[in-house]
């Protein structure tokens, strides 16, 4: 499951993107939306932030994009996002302009299990999954708690700490999903850290899925900063993900 | 959440642990030079010809701010806690001083985030904290002020929160810290109403501080808070003016909004992006600020005003030249609340006025700004 930063280079180039992917076969596309203040992130996708809001990308811009995008694509979106934006907007509005638009999950990572019961209950009336990140450092019971009010799938992270690619990703990570996914009886997907085929060969031994974001988010900027148009970045974006997803090969 | 809860019980049980306050307050009086004296300001009192004003000398602390109230019992807190590393953000630099001064007598290793604009801006708090061994990473994303620094100390905190403490600097972040940081900083409130009632007699008519995070501020209200004759209140920075977009005024101009793991007043746009912000002070160019402030302001307890940068180098150069002392740019924000107040009250009535820091760490950029040349 790739990872972009919407409206990186710009929305009708993460458009393109979404759909090339969608013809690899991808299960799903994680959306970030831009935020000023991210702590979940490292520095690659703190750039990606930065860069996007100065070129003026807004909430409203991104859900225009889904919409157009959701007419001619069934691909499942998974909007990522601080939940400073939602509650600004308003969580109510917030996830009913993301129902119309075609948005089939949130993922907000700096919602707090305590207070996300209430958001839950929404986001499920409005008939989306939430996601919840379960984090290596939560004791076990803290973790079957947060399993059981994710919908969708478990959001496992590989590592403490911020988003980015690592070189090695941490022994106890497969006993670790494994327990998760016995005692949660549910899907888990595992990101933060996964680089390379080999990390995501490893990750899906035992998990249901691997997100790739920084890395790939790396290449998407490098090939802007390369000054490629639109139709090469697609191309990057669709071999790197060609070349993870040949991990899954037997 | 592990490590704020782990921080949430250890604080509890030190609470009640007379050891932990003893210590504390051994520290407080022998290292820091508690209490800090109340000092009726005569001759700026006779200029501005109204209420009698006070200053607590919170700048006469060893380091030379309040900030070093909270970094120690933070410290000594993350010592009960098996803790060898702290962490800090600092804006103006005096929080970074404080934390890598109390790392530094504790023989704790310490880090301090410091957006890169502010180290150029305070380049005299960098060397400090260098001396004192601490390790000063600038920050180079978003703004490069305090915000980021905070960012980039919570990013450190949760790949490192086993062994670390991150000792925030303001009654701000998520619960418990924003208790924690005002509990440890009402010292200042606690004895300014004791100097006060014996100096006077009777309480304070108004206490005045300066807000950016707060927790000066938070410090020297929260004892004044139940009594309802003492009239309270918090100065922002107004920047270039309240009606432009160059200032740092939170809760004159903020919506409530959600930022560093805290539900406040926020300078945000639709979107929940946060605003840039601007002051001639880098400790009060923040764009949140500390949760319990916004509840005084929404129960109407505290005032909160905002002063401009001109009117704050201009409370600057006037406590220099009646007072001899020269107050960090922060607290001349609340030395400019008092020039436009103190006229406007009768002659025996008092304000108290919390002189948070010294303004030595500013001169540099008060040069600057007024177009002369130092060093």
């Amino acid at each position: 499951m790739p990872y972009v930063t919407a409206g990186l280079p710009d929305l009708n180039t993460t458009e393109r993107i979404l759909e090339a992917l969608a013809a690899e076969g991808v299960t799903a596309v994680e959306l970030g939306f831009p935020y000023s203040d991210s702590i979940a992130d490292g520095p690659v996708i703190q750039n990606s932030f930065t860069r996007t809001l100065e070129r003026g990308i807004r909430v409203r811009n991104i859900l225009a994009m889904v919409a157009r995008f959701r007419k001619r694509c069934e691909l499942p979106l998974l909007g990522m996002l601080s939940f400073s934006i939602v509650h600004r907007i308003g969580q109510e509005r917030f996830i009913g302009m993301c129902r119309d638009a075609g948005i089939d999950g949130l993922i907000l990572p700096d919602l707090s299990f305590e207070e996300a019961p209430q958001t839950a209950r929404m986001v499920q009336s409005a008939g989306l999954r939430l996601p919840m990140l379960v984090s290596p450092a939560s004791p076990p019971e803290r973790r079957r708690q947060i399993a059981t009010l994710s919908s969708g799938f478990v959001y496992y992270m590989s590592v403490t700490g911020i988003t980015g690619e690592r070189r090695e990703l941490p022994p106890d990570l497969v006993t670790n999903v494994r327990e998760l996914r016995q005692t949660s009886g549910r899907p888990v997907i595992v990101g933060f850290g996964i680089s390379t085929a080999e990390h995501v060969r490893l990750v899906c031994s035992v998990a249901d899925g691997a997100i790739i974001g920084s890395a790939l988010v790396r290449r998407i900027m490098q090939a802007e900063d390369a000054g490629q148009g639109p139709d090469a970045i697609v191309q990057t974006a669709v071999e790197a993900v060609r070349a993870w997803m040949g991990g899954l090969q037997p | 959440m592990g490590a704020i809860r782990q921080l949430e019980e250890e604080y509890a049980r030190a609470k009640v642990d007379p050891a932990f306050w003893e210590e504390l307050n051994a520290y407080l009086k022998d290292y820091v030079g508690r209490p800090s004296p109340l000092y009726f300001a005569r001759r700026l009192t006779e200029q501005l010809g109204g209420a009698r004003i006070y200053l607590k000398r919170e700048d006469l602390n060893h380091t030379g701010s309040h900030k070093i109230n909270n970094a120690l019992g933070q410290a000594l807190l993350a010592v009960r806690m098996g803790k060898r590393r702290i962490i800090a953000e600092t804006g103006a630099g005096q929080h970074g001083v404080a934390a890598a001064t109390a790392a530094a007598m504790l023989g704790l290793e310490c880090v301090v985030y410091m957006g890169a604009e502010d180290v150029r801006r305070q380049k005299l708090n960098v060397f400090r904290m260098e001396l004192l061994g601490t390790h000063v990473v600038p920050v180079e994303s978003g703004q490069k002020t305090l915000k980021d620094a905070i960012n980039e100390a919570r990013r450190d905190w949760m790949s490192t929160v086993a062994g670390t403490h991150y000792v925030i600097g303001s009654v701000m972040g998520p619960h418990p810290f924003p208790m924690i940081v005002r509990d440890l900083q009402a010292v200042i409130g606690r004895e300014a109403r004791e100097q006060h009632l014996q100096v006077e007699g009777r309480l304070p008519d108004v206490v005045v501080a300066c807000v950016g995070g707060g927790s000066n501020a938070a410090g020297i209200f929260q004892p004044f808070v139940p009594d309802a004759g003492v009239k309270l209140v918090g100065v922002e920075a107004a920047g270039e003016g309240l009606t432009g977009m160059r200032h740092s005024a939170t809760l004159c101009k903020g919506s409530p909004g959600v930022i560093h793991g805290m539900y406040t007043y926020v300078l945000q746009d639709e979107d929940g992006q946060t605003l840039p912000v601007h002051s001639v002070s880098a400790g009060l160019d923040y764009p949140g600020v500390g949760p319990v402030h916004s509840y005084w302001k929404d129960t109407h307890r505290v005032e909160y005003v905002a002063a401009t940068d001109d009117e704050a180098l201009a409370a600057f150069e006037l406590l220099c030249r009646t007072e001899g002392i020269i107050p960090a740019l922060e607290s001349a924000h609340a030395i400019a609340q008092v020039v436009k107040l103190a006229p406007t009250l009768r002659k025996d009535q008092t304000i108290v006025v919390n002189l948070s820091g010294r303004g030595d760490k500013d001169c540099v950029e008060v040069a600057r700004l007024t177009g002369r040349q130092i060093g």
